[in-house]
């Protein structure tokens, strides 16, 4: 008798308890460490990185593309630019390592924030899960923003704000400060597939939608996650002064359309290159031209590599960038 | 039996109820966007407008939504502020400021700038707080709060005359150097001139324990930064000021966090922030200029295509009251009777 009113009471916790602690079926586990796969679409941005005025396929507007054309490699030689980390919207594109781990109260095991470490220049971000709304609009923006998730099936839906300026391709095309991010996360298997939806009110024209498949390495101790960053004096400027290139005045416009027998238009971006009827407009315009403004007057015009020849002051060329401080090149 | 059949049944709902407090499944995903940086309202409805009150960092927090942001260091010793916001919006900072220090005595105001938006309510203030704990002020004046701003500040508010800026606003505290230094709150506090920026009397305040700088107009989230040349402003005077800024900025990790910014409107920023708006400023500033060496006139300056300001308009043309047409026009002038 003692033994079944004892079961009675007992039976059920135990059971409450067991089932208590199996996860929700709805929500998949991203534990793990991630590598980037730089065999797929994205592989020549996680690796050599775009060409300059390689703005192809990105819905921006003409002010981005200004921005693009007036930018100078140099920029990133000042002090204050070396160590700039990718943004939140690009970084998964970029050299890419990450763990990943679940953040649970100890006590109800109710899952308060997916941590991600990302190897890029030392990166955390938090996503949190405990519903807590997004700060003030006069609250800081950082590189990674700040991110709220929701399970949507077996899909991790996560809103991404107060996410710094930075690029949506890097040394192009610009992102403001004023961008938001709508991340989907899906894992099948060991494939983790990331799709980020950007919407920037200042230099999209449409939405900037994306996706990488990162694959889970099985030994969990492989993530390096250094990524040292300290700035050096890269040669003398004057005080203040700034890299650009003037409008109408970058010597590099047409270097990567030449290089590669595309139109110029074709190189510049905009939201209609996002659709197959372009392919059709693409075939009716003429092929770049492109002058080396290093060759000499009476040498043959070539495509000129990347850091061939020497390069105008602040602009190609210069050694290329290993880790941490730039030195001309970026990863 | 039937009683185990229950507590079973019981368990399953606790289970059911654990899945239902956890994050919702299967729910659209909610419409956040990053809200837009926006200048102040015209013609407001005071009534209306909250101010908005973050820390920031250390002993200093941000008022905003009061005009200019006004920043507020508090400690054992008091409250110092940086600006002091719209006079229509004093009653609200002065109970953001009750509520952030209750028992404090608002000592000293330091003043960045000229502009209503952060001068308006040096009169209600500094007659909220005192200099000291008992006794006279200083000289004859009563004990109040110190006021406190650059010589060229009270030099612009003498000159404008107290028709349209009342002798209280005038701060009777000034400096002509440099700099000038105060220890308050357990830190020290330095003043820093910004010769011929947005004024010919602006200054930005650095404090140096909680590593927090406020900044004043020449750095401007919402709009391209105000330069008052009829009152000694000059584009390479807001320059010179960012590259004050990003000399005593450091960041904290990979060119984030560290010393935090407080522009004198908008978000609070860092490093970072600062750099992105002096590049641009300074490539503004470069385009008007070519086009000066150029020999073109300003009526061409205004008809060039793209503007000197495209790429950035999106961003910070935002002001009626001070367009990328008026911005750039200023320039022009500006560098055009440099001497």
């Amino acid at each position: 008798m003692f033994t079944a009113r004892r079961a009675t009471l007992i039976l059920p916790l135990l059971l409450a308890g067991l089932l208590y602690s199996v996860p929700a079926s709805a929500q998949v586990d991203f534990t793990g460490v991630w590598n980037g796969n730089t065999n797929a679409e994205d592989g020549p941005e996680r690796a050599a990185g775009p060409s300059l005025v390689e703005f192809m396929g990105l819905p921006i507007n003409d002010q981005a593309r200004q921005w693009g054309l007036a930018y100078r490699p140099g920029r990133l030689s000042l002090t204050e630019h070396q160590c700039q980390v990718h943004v939140v919207h690009y970084i998964h594109r970029g050299p890419f390592g990450a763990r990943i781990w679940e953040e649970r109260d100890p006590v109800t095991h109710q899952l308060i924030a997916i941590h991600e470490a990302i190897n890029t220049y030392e990166q955390h971000r938090t996503i949190w899960m405990d519903g807590r709304p997004h700060p003030s609009p006069n609250a800081p923006h950082t590189w990674m923003g700040f991110s709220t998730g929701v399970w949507n099936g077996n899909m991790l839906t996560i809103t991404t704000t107060h996410v710094k300026q930075g690029w949506f391709r890097r040394e192009n095309i610009p992102s403001s400060d004023e961008a938001t991010t709508i991340e989907h996360w899906v894992r099948n298997g060991n494939v983790w597939t990331h799709i980020s939806v950007t919407e920037d009110p200042n230099y999209l024209v449409e939405p900037l939608i994306k996706s990488e498949d990162f694959n889970l390495n099985p030994n969990p101790n492989s993530f390096n996650p250094f990524w040292p960053c300290e700035y050096v004096e890269e040669g003398e400027r004057a005080r203040g002064e700034v890299p650009h290139y003037l409008p109408g005045q970058n010597i590099w416009m047409a270097e990567y359309a030449a290089t590669h027998n595309l139109p110029q238009e074709a190189t510049l971006g905009g939201p209609e290159q996002m659709y197959p009827e372009y392919r059709d407009r693409l075939k009716k315009l003429p092929v770049a031209v492109f002058v080396d403004p290093n060759a000499e007057p009476t040498a043959p015009v070539a495509p000129a590599g990347r850091g061939q020849g020497a390069a105008p002051a602040g602009g190609r060329g210069g050694a290329p960038g290993g880790r941490g401080a730039g030195a001309g090149g970026r990863q | 039996m039937r009683r185990v059949i229950a507590a079973a049944l019981a368990a399953v709902a606790v289970y059911v109820a654990g899945i239902a407090a956890q994050q919702p499944t299967g729910a659209a995903p909610p419409q956040i966007r990053t809200a837009k940086q926006m200048p102040f309202p015209q013609k407001p409805d005071w009534s209306k407008l909250e101010v908005d009150v973050l820390p920031v960092q250390g002993k200093v927090h941000l008022i905003a939504g009061a005009g200019g942001n006004i920043a507020v260091q508090i400690g054992d010793g008091g409250v110092l502020l940086v600006d002091t916001g719209y006079e229509q919006m004093s009653g609200k900072v002065i109970a953001a400021i009750r509520k952030l220090a209750p028992d404090r005595t608002l000592r000293t105001i330091i003043n960045t700038t000229l502009a209503d938006a952060h001068t308006g309510a040096n009169a209600v203030l500094i007659k909220e707080g005192r200099l000291n704990q008992a006794g006279p002020g200083l000289g004859q004046r009563p004990n109040e709060a110190d006021l406190i701003g650059h010589a060229g500040l009270l030099a612009l508010m003498t000159k404008i005359g107290r028709q349209k800026i009342v002798v209280e606003r005038w701060p009777p505290s000034t400096f002509s150097g440099k700099s000038k230094d105060l220890y308050s709150n357990d830190e020290p506090v330095v003043i820093l001139h910004v010769p011929d920026a947005v004024t010919s009397g602006d200054s930005l305040v650095w404090f140096r324990g909680s590593d927090v700088v406020a900044t004043g107009e020449i750095f401007n989230e919402a709009s391209f930064p105000y330069i008052d040349a009829e009152h000694g402003g000059t584009i390479n005077g807001i320059i010179e000021g960012l590259n004050m800024v990003l000399e005593i900025t450091v960041p904290k990790h990979n060119q984030e966090g560290g010393t935090m910014v407080i522009p004198g409107y908008g978000r609070i920023g860092d490093e970072h922030d600062v750099l992105e708006y002096r590049d641009m400023v300074t490539i503004i500033r470069d385009r008007v200029q070519a086009a000066i060496d150029k020999k073109m006139t300003l009526a061409q300056v205004k008809a060039m295509k793209p503007s000197p300001t495209y790429e950035y308009e999106p961003r910070f043309n935002r002001d009626p009251n001070w367009t990328a047409e008026m911005f750039v026009e200023t320039i022009y002038r500006n560098l055009s009777t440099r001497k």
